[in-house]
């Protein structure tokens, strides 16, 4: 019973997992950016969450309504601004770019808000209430519902992409920007959009793990990044779905090292990581490279 | 930069009206590839309405050319005219916008999108004009039964002629047509350029590039050699002979008497 619930306590962390990556996964298979950065991004997110909630007395469940707004427009303006600017010079230099950029705010937060660590909205029931499964598994209503809210970020994102205008232009710019700029549409700006989309899904993933966990400076890059990282590699570059199925084998992996010996979980984690880079280095859900 | 300035300045070969305003005007253009001088002071009129075709070998500097006046590559020096208005800063989206719009070389399909996909990116910043993807359907069947498959899974022809469609529904006023016939059967090339007067039909101008000589001559209302970024001949197919076509195309010296065409119309 005891491996029953490290499984279903890994696919619901899992979810979790799905939200950290889908936006850096987006980010990667429309411009070629790995965002550094991302992982800080979702802190600053969770802190603004705080911010608005400590002020606004907003419900804490429905900070997102502010937040992922202001963090889509900083997407649009980061990416029309400073990655671009990157772009226009190399690949690489948005590698070196953001890790600047991962730098500077997370000093930044140390300065203006101490290593402390901070929750969003502890003690409301949803945050901390369960339900039993049997007697041995406990399950938190939290989970679930980031569960969800990752299934639908991912089928959101996936309509907009197939069946939107603009989903087609970010698909069509991904494929060849040149011919795109050729049918008339100005790939920065198609590339703030993919950016803002992106960085709407970093904002939930923020207040969800400030909601799950607790957020402190240090967080973004050695916690939220990697794992966003492993889910990404581990579903496969550049696959929306593949960031679910990572992120739920990541979790599963986790949660069964854990059973093994509490202070494996992590490890356990990245050894799976590992063993898909060598295996199947283009991760479970994509298929080989096509021509 | 004014207009009359324009008349009669560099007509050397003079069998061609120059009445009306050019379409497209390009003077003097100069680009580099790095240290490689692509295109040499290449100047060239096109006139509404014309199929005006750009021949000559590997490496003449004919895609630079088409690739310059799309806004894809940037001049060292000279400038590209768009029905009177300098377009030579122009970003490439916004010169296919006002309806210069390229079909590149290697037919450059978005092939993550299906064929109506393709269809709908090229028509979502074009101009309103006749073509709609609906008539691109009727004119192609095919493309119509096959709007959801993905591009990798029609033959090239099939490709090359999605290309020129997707081209058309942005309703260009001047469609630039960079190697049509390359890597296709010779009887797809001849179905593709019979598709050429239809086009034409709806109103359109033409700027096209062919390594295919014959094929260029026999659609063409205008034809311009290039060999290593310059110009070497200029004229209308009838009035240039084979011997000076080959001359101009691989740059022999110009064969017994005939030079008059050729050579001279660079001012």
């Amino acid at each position: 019973m005891a491996w029953v619930n490290a499984i279903i306590q890994g696919v619901l962390t899992g979810g979790l997992y799905a939200l950290f990556a889908c936006g850096l996964s987006l980010m990667f298979g429309v411009m070629k950016v790995v965002n550094l950065a991302h992982g800080d991004l979702a802190v600053v997110a969770g802190y603004i969450a705080i911010g608005v909630i400590a002020v606004t007395h907003i419900p804490v469940l429905w900070s997102f309504l502010i937040v992922v707004p202001v963090m889509a427009l900083l997407g649009y303006v980061l990416q029309r601004t400073i990655f671009q600017g990157a772009l226009d010079r190399s690949v690489l230099t948005t590698l070196l770019v953001t890790f600047g950029l991962s730098v500077v705010i997370e000093n930044g937060l140390l300065q203006f808000f101490t290593a402390n660590s901070r929750a969003i909205g502890t003690g409301l029931p949803l945050v901390t209430g369960s339900f039993s499964l049997g007697s041995q598994i406990q399950i938190a209503y939290l989970l679930v519902v980031i569960f969800a809210v990752a299934v639908v970020v991912l089928l959101g994102l996936q309509y907009f992409l197939s069946a939107s205008k603009y989903g087609r232009l970010i698909r069509a710019v991904a494929d060849d920007k040149e011919a795109a700029q050729l049918a008339g549409a100005d790939y920065r700006h198609v590339f703030g959009i993919a950016a803002a989309l992106a960085f709407g899904t970093v904002a939930l993933a923020g207040i969800a793990y400030g909601m799950y966990s607790q957020l402190s400076p240090t967080t973004g890059t050695d916690t939220i990044l990697l794992f966003a990282f492993a889910a990404v590699v581990i579903g496969g570059l550049g696959s929306l779905w593949g960031t679910l199925v990572g992120g739920v084998v990541l979790g599963v992996a986790q949660q069964i090292g854990a059973q093994i010996n509490i202070s494996d979980e992590v490890l356990a984690g990245y050894l799976v990581f590992l063993a898909v880079l060598v295996l199947r280095p283009q991760g479970l859900t994509t298929r080989r490279a096509q021509s | 930069m004014t207009l009359p300035a324009v008349k009669g300045d560099g007509e050397v070969g003079g069998e061609r009206p120059d009445s009306g305003t050019p379409l497209l005007d390009v003077r003097d253009l100069v680009v580099h590839h790095g240290q490689l001088r692509a295109l040499d002071a290449v100047s060239l009129r096109v006139l509404p309405g014309e199929v005006y075709a750009i021949i000559g070998a590997n490496g003449a500097g004919k895609s630079t050319l088409l690739r310059t006046i799309a806004g894809l590559h940037h001049p060292t020096a000279g400038s590209v005219l768009f029905d009177g208005k300098d377009v030579t800063r122009l970003r490439p989206e916004r010169r296919a916008r006002q309806g210069i719009v390229l079909v590149p070389e290697g037919r450059r399909l978005f092939g993550s999108l299906s064929v109506e996909e393709n269809l709908r990116v090229g028509a979502a910043y074009g101009r309103p004009g006749p073509w709609t993807i609906e008539r691109v359907y009727q004119m192609f069947g095919w493309m119509q039964e096959r709007r959801s498959q993905p591009t990798a899974q029609l033959s090239g022809g099939e490709q090359q002629t999605l290309a020129i469609g997707r081209a058309l529904v942005a309703n260009p006023r001047v469609l630039l047509l960079d190697e049509l016939s390359l890597g296709l059967a010779p009887v797809v090339v001849q179905r593709i350029y019979g598709m050429l007067p239809q086009i034409m039909a709806t109103g359109l101008t033409v700027l096209l590039v062919e390594q295919d000589v014959s094929q260029a001559l026999r659609v063409a209302s205008h034809i311009q050699c290039l060999l290593e970024g310059r110009t070497t001949l200029e004229g209308r197919p009838a009035d240039v002979t084979a011997d000076q076509v080959e001359a101009a195309y691989f740059g022999l010296a110009p064969a017994a008497s005939s030079g008059q065409t050729g050579e001279g119309s660079e001012p």
